[in-house]
C-alpha cells in the first residue's frame, strides 16, 4: 500500500488546520504555511504524475477496509493529470491572493486549503459518496471564498449560488441513492460490473438515476440550460478566488467524463452509452450562448466568465464525440483553458484594481500605471484563451477539429468552434481597446500598491501556457494515453475490485 | 409501507419544489429543508423496508431478516451536511437581508 495518494488530500488538510490555529490572526505567518502547503502538494501532485504516467493504476483502501466495503481513492493517469493541474493553478492563484487579498476578511487561507482538499479529494476518491461528501467540501469553502471580503455584489450573486448548489447537492444524493438501491454499491468500479449485469426491467430506474447524476454535475460543468449563475458568480468573487473558481467547473467535467466511460460507458448494460446522444449538442450550444454572453458583456470580469462557459462548451464538445482522439483533444484543451482562463482572471485583478470606481467596466479610464507591460500581457493572455497561433489554445482546437473531422456531427464542430473562436478574438480585441487605448486622460489611476508581485503570478500562469505550447507533444502523447486508459474501464474495475465474483 | 413511504417522498419533495420557487429567502430555504428531508427519506429507505431486522451479522445469527446498515450510514453523512449547509444558508440570508436591506432571492426588489 501507498500512502502517496492521500498526500493530495492529507497535506491541505494539515495547512488548513495549521494556518488556522497556529497563525491565529497573525497573517504573516498563515501567508508561510500557506505558501508551504501549496508547494508540499505541488511536489506530491508531480510525483503521482509520475508513477500514473507509467500507466499504472493504484488503489488505495482507507482505513485498510477492502473494496467495495470501504471508502477507496483510486490513482490513474485522469485524476494524477487533474490533482497537477489544480495544484499548479492554486499555487499561483495564492501567490496573487498574498499579495493583499487574503487580509480583506478572515480565515482566507484556511478556506483556500480547504477548497484545494475538495477539489484534490473529488478527483482522487473511486467511490460514489465520497465524491459527493467532496463535492460538499469544496462547494461550503467556495461559498466562503466567494463571500470573502463581503460586498453587496457577492452577496447577490452568492444567494443564488449557494441556494442552486443545495438543490444539485439533493439532485446528487437521490441519484446516489437510486444508483444504490439498484447496485447495492457505492464503489464506481464494483458499480460499472454491476450496472453491466443489470436485467432490462431496471433499465427506467437506472437511466433515471444516471441522468440526475448527469443533470447534477452538469450545474458543476455550466452546462446550457444550468449555466446563468456561473457568470455573475464569477464575476463578483476577487480576483485569486475566481481563478481557482476556473477549476471547479473542471470537477464537473471530470465528473461526467468519470461516469459516462466508466459506469454508463459502451459496457454499461442497459444505460450503455447515456450522454452521448445530448452531450455534443448541449456542448456546442453552450459554446455558442458563451460566446455571445462574452460578446454582450460591458464589464471584464463577466468577459471572462463567460469565456469561461465557451471554453466549457468547448472541452465538452471535444469530449461529446465519445471517441479516443476527442476524448484526448478535450483533455488538451481542459488543461489549457483553465490555465489561461486564471491567468485571465489575475490580469483582470490587476488592471481593475488601478481603475478605481470603474472597476472591470469596460469605460475610457485613467491610462494605467505600467501600461505597456500590462499590455503585453494582456495581449498575450488574450492569444491564448481565444485560441490563435502560436499558444497551446490553438494546439487544442486543432486536436479537437482534427478529432471531429471524421466524425457525423463534425460539420456542427467546426462550425461552432470556428465561428466562436472568430468572435472570441473580437470580444478580446474591444475589451484590450477599452482598457488600454481609450484613455481618459483627465483621470488619475488609483495607487495600486504592489502590483510588481501580482504580476509574478499572472507570468506564472503564462509560463504555464508557455509551457504548454513547448511541450505540447508529451501532453498530447500523455493526453491520449489518458484517454486510451479510461475508454478500457476492464483494468480499472479490476484493479479496484479484484474480485468482483465473490463480493456479490 | 411502501406506498405509505412513497406519498411522504412525493409530498416533501412537492412542497420543498412549491417553496423553493418563491422569491423571499425563507420561504427558500424551508423549501430546501423540506427538499432535503425528501432525500434523506428516500436514501433512507433504499436498503429496502424491512421490519425487526438486524443490521450487522454475527455467527449463529438468523439471517432471514436483516436491514441493509449501509443506507442508514449514509443518511447520518447526508444529514450532518444537509444541516451544515441549511445553517449556513440562514446566515447567508441574515447577512443579504441586513446588507441589502431586501429578502428577495435577487436582492433587489422586484419592480412591479
Amino acid at each position: 500500500m501507498n500512502h502517496l495518494i492521500i498526500t493530495p488530500i492529507l497535506i491541505p488538510l494539515l495547512g488548513a488546520i495549521v494556518a488556522v490555529l497556529g497563525g491565529w490572526g497573525r497573517i504573516g505567518v498563515q501567508r508561510v504555511i500557506s505558501l508551504l502547503t501549496g508547494v508540499a502538494t505541488l511536489g506530491c501532485a508531480i510525483a503521482l504524475v509520475d508513477v500514473a504516467g507509467s500507466g499504472a493504476i493504484w488503489a488505495y483502501n482507507v482505513g485498510d477496509w477492502a473494496a467495495p466495503f470501504g471508502i477507496t481513492l483510486v490513482l490513474d493517469r485522469l485524476s494524477a493529470m487533474m490533482v497537477l493541474l489544480t495544484s499548479a493553478v492554486s499555487f499561483l492563484a495564492l501567490l496573487y491572493a498574498v499579495q493583499g487579498q487574503d487580509e480583506r476578511g478572515k480565515h482566507f487561507h484556511f478556506l483556500f486549503q480547504m477548497q484545494v482538499l475538495g477539489i484534490n479529494g473529488s478527483f482522487l476518491t473511486g467511490d460514489l459518496f465520497n465524491l459527493f461528501v467532496f463535492f460538499e467540501v469544496l462547494l461550503l469553502s467556495s461559498y466562503a471564498l466567494l463571500l470573502h471580503g463581503r460586498t453587496k455584489r457577492r452577496l447577490k450573486a452568492g444567494v443564488h449560488y449557494v441556494i442552486l448548489n443545495l438543490v444539485g447537492s439533493g439532485m446528487f444524493v437521490l441519484g446516489i441513492a437510486m444508483m444504490y438501491g439498484l447496485t447495492g454499491t457505492l464503489n464506481m468500479a464494483h458499480m460499472a460490473a454491476r450496472v453491466a449485469e443489470l436485467p432490462a426491467t431496471d433499465a427506467a430506474f437506472v437511466q433515471a438515476g444516471a441522468m440526475l447524476l448527469l443533470v447534477v454535475f452538469a450545474l458543476k460543468a455550466a452546462l446550457v440550460p444550468i449555466y446563468m449563475w456561473l457568470p455573475s458568480v464569477y464575476s463578483a468573487a476577487s480576483a485569486p478566488v475566481a481563478a481557482v473558481f476556473a477549476i471547479l467547473t473542471k470537477v464537473g467535467v471530470y465528473a461526467i467524463l468519470r461516469v459516462t466511460t466508466l459506469i454508463f460507458g459502451p459496457e454499461g448494460g442497459v444505460a450503455a452509452d447515456i450522454a452521448e446522444p445530448f452531450l455534443l449538442p448541449l456542448a456546442l450550444v453552450t459554446l455558442a450562448l458563451g460566446t455571445f454572453g462574452a460578446l454582450a458583456s460591458k464589464e471584464l470580469g463577466r468577459t471572462i466568465a463567460y469565456l469561461i462557459v465557451a471554453s466549457m462548451g468547448t472541452m465538452l464538445a471535444a469530449i461529446g464525440l465519445y471517441t479516443a482522439e476527442g476524448i484526448a483533444a478535450g483533455l488538451y484543451y481542459m488543461l489549457h483553458s483553465t490555465i489561461a482562463s486564471a491567468a485571465l482572471f489575475l490580469l483582470a485583478g490587476v488592471i481593475t484594481s488601478q481603475r478605481g470606481e470603474l472597476g472591470g467596466k469596460l469605460l475610457p479610464g485613467p491610462k494605467l500605471e505600467r501600461w505597456s507591460l500590462l499590455g503585453v500581457l494582456f495581449f498575450t493572455t488574450a492569444i491564448a484563451v481565444a485560441g490563435l497561433p502560436p499558444l497551446s489554445g490553438f494546439l487544442g482546437k486543432v486536436f479537437i477539429l482534427d478529432a471531429a473531422v471524421d466524425q457525423p456531427d463534425g460539420f456542427w464542430v467546426w462550425g461552432v468552434v470556428l465561428a466562436t473562436s472568430l468572435l472570441a478574438v473580437v470580444t478580446l480585441a474591444q475589451a484590450g481597446v477599452a482598457l488600454f487605448w481609450r484613455n481618459d486622460t483627465e483621470q488619475t489611476p488609483s495607487p495600486a500598491p504592489r502590483t510588481a508581485g501580482r504580476v509574478v503570478a499572472v507570468v506564472g500562469m503564462l509560463g504555464l501556457v508557455a509551457a504548454m505550447t513547448i511541450f505540447a507533444g508529451p501532453l498530447a502523447e500523455f493526453s491520449a494515453a489518458t484517454a486510451e486508459q479510461i475508454a478500457e474501464p476492464s483494468t480499472y474495475i479490476e484493479t479496484i475490485v479484484p474480485s468482483v465474483e465473490e463480493t456479490k | 409501507m411502501e406506498a405509505l413511504i412513497a406519498v411522504a417522498v412525493g409530498v416533501l419533495v412537492a412542497s420543498g419544489i412549491y417553496l423553493m420557487l418563491r422569491g423571499r429567502t425563507f420561504p427558500v430555504i424551508l423549501g430546501l429543508a423540506l427538499f432535503a428531508y425528501a432525500v434523506n427519506l428516500f436514501l433512507f429507505v433504499m436498503g429496502r423496508l424491512t421490519l425487526e431486522g438486524a443490521p450487522i451479522l454475527r455467527e449463529g445469527m438468523e439471517t432471514a431478516a436483516y436491514t441493509d446498515p449501509l443506507p442508514q450510514a449514509l443518511v447520518l453523512t447526508a444529514i450532518v451536511i444537509g444541516f451544515a449547509m441549511t445553517a449556513f444558508v440562514m446566515v447567508l440570508a441574515i447577512a443579504s437581508y441586513t446588507d441589502l436591506e431586501t429578502d428577495h432571492v435577487d436582492g433587489e426588489e422586484p419592480e412591479s
